[in-house]
């Protein structure tokens, strides 16, 4: 009898192998510089596996394209504090990959408790990857007014201006956070579990597989210590800068991740000079040489919102995101100010390449002939949803990603709706576009309707010319 | 809701309108969609109920405030008093209305339609008494007998817990488990704490059917705990008052039901040991919710329960004269034209339409083009009468009505 299970990729990934490699299963190919998806055993030839994100474990395994699943307590209790009847089981505690959700405030925004956060008539922001976990502690700390932001990352930068408190992972018995940030109560305390769709756990016999995972001495961990070395902590004062700015002060959002090296060319061909970007150390608050300008790392999936919010004033994100936000919230402040023309990257519809169809029409054709909807997984709920429903696609699901979205093809979805630039990623997994939904590139964003001081009006228009003037226009 | 199930609908609904505005209610609507922060804060639903409302971003949420589809009937007529009638001081206000509530075995339905009827601006026995008989009534009214009323005490709840020396913290939590109708939450404590007197312990299997009762208790803890003595007051002459009215209740602590805003009696409705409706005094709310100090306590009654429950030799009632009306092709105008005259005349008048089959209905209508214009068949003295006028075919149902009026 086949059975199917999800590995995570990322922070369990090595000591998951480990402990597949200790029980004997025999996995090729998964190791941290993996590129594979899909493994096979040579101990259990019924077994096949397949690797995803952390985050979509859970979720696959719930709704049963995987009989079990290997990942952190918290991604399960997210998903199950929303959705308590998911056809979950937690089977057993790993062990490893150990952790705490706490809920931290910053010193500096005056914060040393949560007691009378409840009772205050102000709206308390709480930033967090885990937006399901920081709901449902909103609720049970009875505060009267709260807004959840979610997050693809980098909560641990917001508060305390661009959010009062922020739910994040940390070591058991960390005291102290970047960013001055102080825990304020400890939320969850996870570790790594293998979990079993409720189904497959009824009614099928995975015994061999699991027993090959039951303890014995062989599987005692071996000499590598289980939890991590401490990282270089921030300093409170890293985000004085930030903090002590004045009122009128420009807040500039600036993308993580892989478009940090050309918005620092662009930045430094207009001539803004921002010291410690990209950081070696993880720093999210660097240093703007202008004049009343203060920045803050955070992910581009994030910073619409954020500057809809009125967190930031301007933003260099994609307009893919940017559109992502406008489909859920139509009449969202945010506008594109400038194109800034790099990170270019379209957008495209994508099924298996031995799928008998080269448009979307074909693909509405094929749909009325079938009797399961459609399963359409992306990064880009909205974007997705819209497609699918102004192309008619019938009965269709959404299935949210975090990303490696290719791999889900075809077992675990029909279509896709991606970013690709060359198209050769998808070509290696034996995929092919059928559509192209628009093209993005990075963009400059800011809000309408702000009523701002004549000073911000000043700093932000020079903040825009000197962009505008480096990109070649007059 | 399928025909069967609206006629039982419309039933239990005309019987709840007819009665509270008898009483002096006016009738209120609320929105669909509310805000959830309207019951996030302490004092109004409790976190078990709050998990199982629908939440969700609206087309400009992205400041992260939610919407929520109304869990709850009484928070948003309180909102309503607050931002539109607060002038009114006195407010008797009902409404008919659907709440919305997550549930996990898909065994019941998550829309639910109640009456609610709330009684906003006193804070008397005479006031509570007097939601109590009106629900009493409606019930009456709708022919459901045996109905069971249970009373218990928010304030003598809170006070009971708080001393029992627990944290604040815990008596919350124990306050919630108690209104989330876990009625072992009492047990618990008792076990976990053998240190409570036997006194105290007796407190907590507080059941009894008559006001000496309460009486006792005020005797036996005036003295150690005075503030229970207000409150057991309170309690005394809101069963006074029913015994007075010849009311029958049974006194039991441990009811209520996910709301945490009750601050007084808490009355509940059974019939057969199933929930039919509910409801107390929630003198806090309205302060809360920054509507100033104004006392209200009120009731729901739970439609969806109530619609079983009613006999269907209830629903029967007089039914209208029903027509059946066969129209010639070459006579759609005059066809059409006696259809109104009938329905102005108070009858219901159906076309038959082609490829429909006649019904059981008494009376079938032929309206030709030639005379005579009309044939009326009476399939119940089961002849044909030939007719010219439209007035003449009024006069022959007119005179036939004390007959039996379906021969089904």
């Amino acid at each position: 009898m086949a059975i199917k299970i999800a590995l995570p990729k990322g922070r369990l990934l090595e000591e998951t192998a480990d402990l597949l490699q200790r029980a004997g299963w025999g996995l090729s190919g998964y190791h941290k510089d993996t590129r594979l998806y899909r493994l096979g055993s040579n101990r259990f030839p019924a077994l096949s596996a397949k690797v995803f994100h952390e985050k979509d474990v859970p979720i696959q395994v719930a709704i049963g394209n995987y009989d079990l699943g290997v990942c952190g307590l918290d991604w399960i209790e997210e998903l199950l504090v929303k959705y308590p009847s998911s056809a979950l089981v937690k089977v057993k505690d790993l062990g490893y990959g150990g952790g705490v959700l706490y809920l931290v405030g910053c010193i500096s925004g005056g914060l040393s408790s949560l007691d009378g956060m409840g009772s205050s008539v102000s709206t308390v922001r709480i930033a967090s990857e885990y937006p399901n976990l920081a709901e449902s502690l909103a609720l049970n700390l009875r505060f009267r007014r709260f807004s959840v932001f979610p997050l693809w990352g980098g909560a641990e930068v917001y508060p305390p201006e661009s959010a009062d408190l922020a739910l994040i992972p940390g070591r058991i018995g960390e005291s102290h956070f970047d960013y001055g940030l102080l825990p304020l109560s400890e939320t969850l305390r996870y570790s790594a579990f293998l979990i079993a769709n409720r189904d497959s756990w009824e009614t099928k016999d995975m015994s061999e597989v699991l027993s090959s995972l039951e303890d014995n001495p062989a599987l005692a961990p071996g000499k590598k210590a289980s939890s991590p070395a401490p990282e270089s902590r921030m300093s409170a004062e890293v985000g004085q800068s930030y903090s002590a700015a004045d009122r009128d002060a420009v807040r500039l959002a600036l993308p993580d991740g892989h478009q940090q090296q050309p918005t620092l060319e662009l930045l430094v061909k207009a001539g803004i000079q921002v010291d410690d970007y990209p950081s070696l150390t993880g720093n999210r608050r660097p240093v703007v040489g202008l004049d009343g300008v203060v920045a803050k790392l955070i992910r581009p999936q994030d910073m619409p919102l954020q500057v809809a919010n009125g967190n930031f004033d301007l933003a260099i994100t994609g307009r893919d995101w940017v559109r992502e936000h406008l489909y859920q919230f139509p009449s969202s402040p945010i506008t594109e100010l400038l194109d800034l023309k790099f990170g270019w990257v379209k957008i495209v519809a994508v099924v298996v390449k031995d799928l008998p169809v080269s448009d979307i029409d074909g693909l509405r054709q094929l749909g009325i002939e079938r009797t399961v909807s459609f399963r359409v997984a992306s990064e880009y709920v909205n974007i997705a949803d819209k497609y699918a429903r102004d192309n008619h696609l019938g009965s269709y699901r959404i299935v949210p990603t975090w990303g490696a979205t290719e791999a889900f093809l075809p077992e675990d979805a029909d279509l896709l709706i991606e970013n690709t630039q060359t198209g050769q990623t998808l070509a290696k997994n034996n995929l092919k576009i059928i559509d192209t939904l628009f093209q993005s590139t990075a963009c400059l964003i800011g809000r309408t309707g702000s009523v701002l001081s004549s000073v911000k009006r000043k700093r932000m228009d020079a903040i825009i010319e000197s962009l505008r003037y480096a990109l070649g226009g007059t | 809701m399928t025909p069967e199930q609206m006629l039982r609908f419309r039933f239990v609904e005309k019987a709840f309108r007819r009665c509270c505005l008898k009483w002096g209610y006016e009738e209120v609507k609320t929105p669909v969609l509310e805000y959830l922060n309207l019951f996030t804060s302490t004092g109004t639903l409790t976190p078990a109920m709050l998990s199982k409302v629908y939440s969700f971003l609206d087309w400009d949420g992205w400041s992260g405030q939610r919407l929520v589809l109304r869990p709850d009937g009484t928070i948003p007529l309180a909102r309503l008093y607050i931002d539109n009638i607060a002038d009114k001081k006195l407010a008797r206000l009902f409404y008919t209305s659907n709440i919305f509530r997550f549930e996990e075995t898909g065994q019941e339905t998550r829309e639910r339609w109640q009456g609610g009827v709330e009684l906003i601006g006193i804070s008397s026995a005479l006031a509570d008494v007097e939601l109590i008989l009106l629900a009493l009534e409606v019930l009456a009214k709708m022919g459901i007998k045996s109905v069971e009323l249970k009373l218990s005490h928010a304030g003598l709840v809170r006070s009971l817990l708080s001393e029992l020396g627990l944290s604040d913290k815990e008596q919350a939590r124990i306050f919630d488990q108690v209104l989330d109708g876990d009625s072992e939450a009492f047990a618990r404590i008792k076990a976990e704490r053998p240190d409570l007197g036997r006194a105290m312990v007796s407190l907590l299997d507080l059941e009894g059917r008559t006001p000496g009762f309460l009486k006792n208790l005020r005797a036996l803890f005036g003295r150690s705990v005075p503030e229970l003595v207000p409150i057991v007051d309170d309690f005394i002459s809101i069963v006074e008052l029913l015994d007075a009215v010849g009311c029958d209740y049974q006194i039991d602590i441990t009811s209520g039901k996910g709301f945490e805003y009750y601050t007084g009696v808490i009355f509940q409705l059974f019939h057969n040991g199933d929930k039919i409706g509910g409801g107390g005094r929630y003198d806090a709310l309205i302060p809360l919710m920054g509507g100033g100090d104004i006392p209200a306590s009120g009731f729901a009654l739970y439609f969806d329960c109530l619609m079983n429950l009613i006999e269907p030799a209830a629903l029967a009632g007089p039914l209208e004269q029903r027509v059946l009306v066969k129209v010639e092709r070459e006579a759609v105008k005059k066809g059409l034209d006696i259809t109104a005259y009938l329905r102005d005349a108070g009858y219901v008048a159906e076309l038959l339409l082609e490829g429909q089959q006649p019904s059981n209905l008494r009376w079938l209508l032929d309206v030709r083009n030639e005379a005579p214009s009309f044939i009326m068949h009476d399939s119940l003295k089961i002849k044909d009468i030939e007719l010219e006028t439209a007035g003449e075919v009024l006069t022959l149902l007119g005179e036939s009505n004390g007959d039996k009026d379906s021969p089904a």
